[in-house]
């Protein structure tokens, strides 16, 4: 059975493989540059006792384009697996009818469909693994570039990552064999197996991920460092602000800011009493650039606004990592043990 | 001789079609069996039952004292050769020998290489290239190398041509005498199994309307010819199968173990495809007498 089930998959296996491959030596190319370019750098600037914000940018910058690239290379990966291993390794037989001479030979159809899941569900995992690994050793130069904007949980960068995608390919891989054995046409459980992976993908980082830990909540003053974006708008006479706050630590994931009055109310845009003409322009009476939000900031803090926030730090990465995996693995589980109660009581 | 497959009031329901009905039926082993029908009439279904890859709605089946295809032990007793004798279209001649050696325990080599020898087939050639009655050889070199104890095959030469029925059918017959296997076969022409089987099973709307061994039902069944008459004069022993009549004649089919002696009647043999037409005919067909069938 072992020999019978790689004789049919030795094509789609020795395909994917040799891409995976293809593209793990790409990186392994390109990566030790990029690290040697951000060293030297950080060295140079360091050296002559420059500001290294101007070259960090322009080094982001340079890379964005080609880290998003590599990170969607690996959100297409463990597609690619339930499109082309999962998807036809039942359909197919059941598609052309071959079924019918394998179940007859010696072997029981639990037997038949345990030996090939386990096999091209193992080479799902390793193909998963090799990915993972590539591409989290390639881009952790980038990822680990100190800049307040990135956060790692953030969907394009967090499934590409770590173990996650390991996950994402036995689910890919369970998926497309269960819908082949409901569908038992190859072409058609193809494509609902790319629509339901889809799916799953965009669900998970908008409606699941955030809710795999209690999130953080932190109320803190609005000061300069905590504001993300100002607003300000004159209107007979009364400033309204807006102000909205941001992660409070680096590579924080932020899933809501809100801005507080003295009592706790939520607010929308903050109106100042006509008293009040910290915040009008104009009015400040130190002439230096952003002092004026500077004041405003400080009579709102005053006033007793408040940031609430509501974040994931940036140090759950790996617990989100973790749990996540283990939530995909269980689903593979659970649809292969469909499969088998599928094939014990359905398919015939 | 134990029996190859039995079954007790068989049914199988797809959703609200009855595809088999009340089927009973008792097949001692060591026989070629013809099972014949028009098309749907559940000659697939019950053959898909013997090799299990149908579980019953109503009943129950055994095929050689098991329950069909729970365990390799059963699987391994039974071969079968399915419907359109589906083969890997990738794989090569050679490539599907493998497969039957890796899968099953039992595997006789030898005879399978002497097999696809003999018909000359290339080894390397791959399946998807082969004719369809090269495809069913294939098959059936498969199935026969498995060394099963029965050998079930759906319609196996349905999809060929005249010579690449003869061909299947003697090849089949000579194993089947080699390895003193017993045989299953389906068909909905009667001419396919009037040389190579010894006993038949006749399924009209998922009933079986009579079984037994050939030369006993050629024995039994007679053709009557005479004056009109009424099926229920006919002496009682005389089970009509059926009858037609014309202003002033009357012709039965009669199925009697004894002799006919009543002098008004022109008796005459039926050969085996009049014999089954006159199953599947079921404009002439007379319904069994109760009263006889208690007697009987």
């Amino acid at each position: 059975m072992i020999w019978l089930t790689w004789r049919q998959f030795r094509i789609p296996a020795i395909t994917l493989f040799a891409l995976v491959v293809a593209f793990a030596v790409l990186l392994a190319m390109t990566g030790p540059g990029i690290a040697a370019e951000y060293a030297d750098g950080i060295a140079a600037c360091a050296q002559q006792g420059t500001d290294c914000g101007p070259f960090v940018n322009n080094f982001l910058n340079d890379y964005q384009t080609a880290s998003l690239g590599v990170s969607a290379v690996a959100l297409v990966m463990p597609a690619l697996i339930g499109l082309f291993w999962g998807a036809p390794l039942v359909s197919r037989e059941l598609e052309v009818g071959t079924h019918r001479l394998v179940w007859n030979q010696s072997i029981t159809r639990t037997r038949w469909l345990v030996v090939k899941m386990t096999i091209t569900g193992l080479a799902a995992v390793v193909v998963g693994a090799v990915g993972a690994v590539a591409v989290t050793w390639w881009a952790s130069t980038i990822d680990n570039v100190p800049d307040n904007e990135f956060n790692r949980l953030a969907s394009w960068v967090f499934d590409g990552r770590g173990v996650v995608p390991i996950g994402y390919s036995a689910f890919a891989f369970a998926l497309g064999v269960t819908v082949g054995m409901l569908l038992r046409r190859a072409l058609p459980a193809m494509a609902v197996t790319l629509a339901v992976f889809v799916v799953v993908q965009f669900a998970m980082p908008l409606l699941v991920r955030p809710y795999l830990l209690p999130p953080t909540d932190a109320t803190v003053e609005i000061t300069e460092s905590t504001v993300d974006t100002f607003g300000h708008n004159m209107q007979n006479g009364r400033s309204t602000v807006l102000v909205e706050g941001q992660a409070p630590e680096e590579g924080a994931w932020l899933l809501s800011a809100r801005t507080v009055d003295s009592s706790g109310n939520p607010v929308e845009a903050i109106t100042l009493p006509e008293s009040s003409t910290a915040c009008t322009p104009g009015q400040s009476a130190t002439p230096e650039p952003g002092a004026g939000m500077k004041t405003c900031l400080a009579e709102l803090t005053r006033l007793g606004y408040r940031h609430e926030l509501t974040y994931h730090p940036a140090s759950r990465f790996w617990p989100f990592q973790w749990i996540e995996t283990g939530i995909y693995l269980a689903l593979s589980l659970a649809l292969a043990g469909f499969c088998f109660w599928w094939l014990r009581h359905r398919l015939a | 001789m134990t029996a190859v497959l039995q079954a007790r009031g068989l049914g199988k329901r797809y959703g609200r079609h009855w595809a088999l009905s009340d089927c009973t039926l008792d097949i001692p082993a060591g026989h070629v069996v013809g099972l014949v029908g028009p098309n749907g009439a559940g000659k697939t279904t019950l053959l898909n039952l013997a090799s299990g890859h149908l579980t019953p709605t109503t009943g129950e089946i055994t095929v050689l004292g098991g329950r069909p295809g729970t365990d390799p032990n059963q699987l391994r007793k039974v071969g079968f050769v399915a419907q359109d004798t589906p083969t890997y279209a990738g794989f090569t001649v050679a490539e599907h020998l493998r497969l039957g050696a890796r899968l099953n325990p039992g595997w006789d080599d030898a005879t399978a290489r002497d097999r696809i020898a003999r018909l000359g087939l290339d080894p390397g050639q791959r399946a998807g290239t082969l004719s369809g009655g090269q495809r069913a050889q294939l098959a059936l070199t498969i199935g026969i190398a498995k060394r099963p104890e029965l050998l079930i095959l759906d319609e196996p030469v349905a999809a060929l041509d005249p010579l690449a029925r003869r061909e299947f059918m003697q090849g089949l017959l000579e194993a089947a005498v080699e390895h003193e296997l017993s045989v299953v076969l389906s068909s909905h022409l009667v001419s396919d199994l009037e040389r190579a089987c010894d006993y038949l099973v006749v399924l009209v709307d998922s009933r079986v309307q009579v079984a037994g061994e050939v030369e006993e039902l050629l024995a039994t069944h007679h053709r009557l010819a005479g004056p009109r008459r009424d099926p229920d004069q006919l002496p009682r022993d005389q089970r009509v199968v059926s009858a037609s009549h014309t202003d002033r004649q009357s012709t039965f089919i009669v199925r009697t173990d004894s002799a006919i002696h009543d002098p008004v009647w022109t008796v005459s043999q039926l050969s085996l495809e009049d014999l089954v037409l006159t199953y599947l005919d079921s404009s002439t067909r007379v319904a069994p007498r109760p009263v006889l069938e208690v007697q009987r």
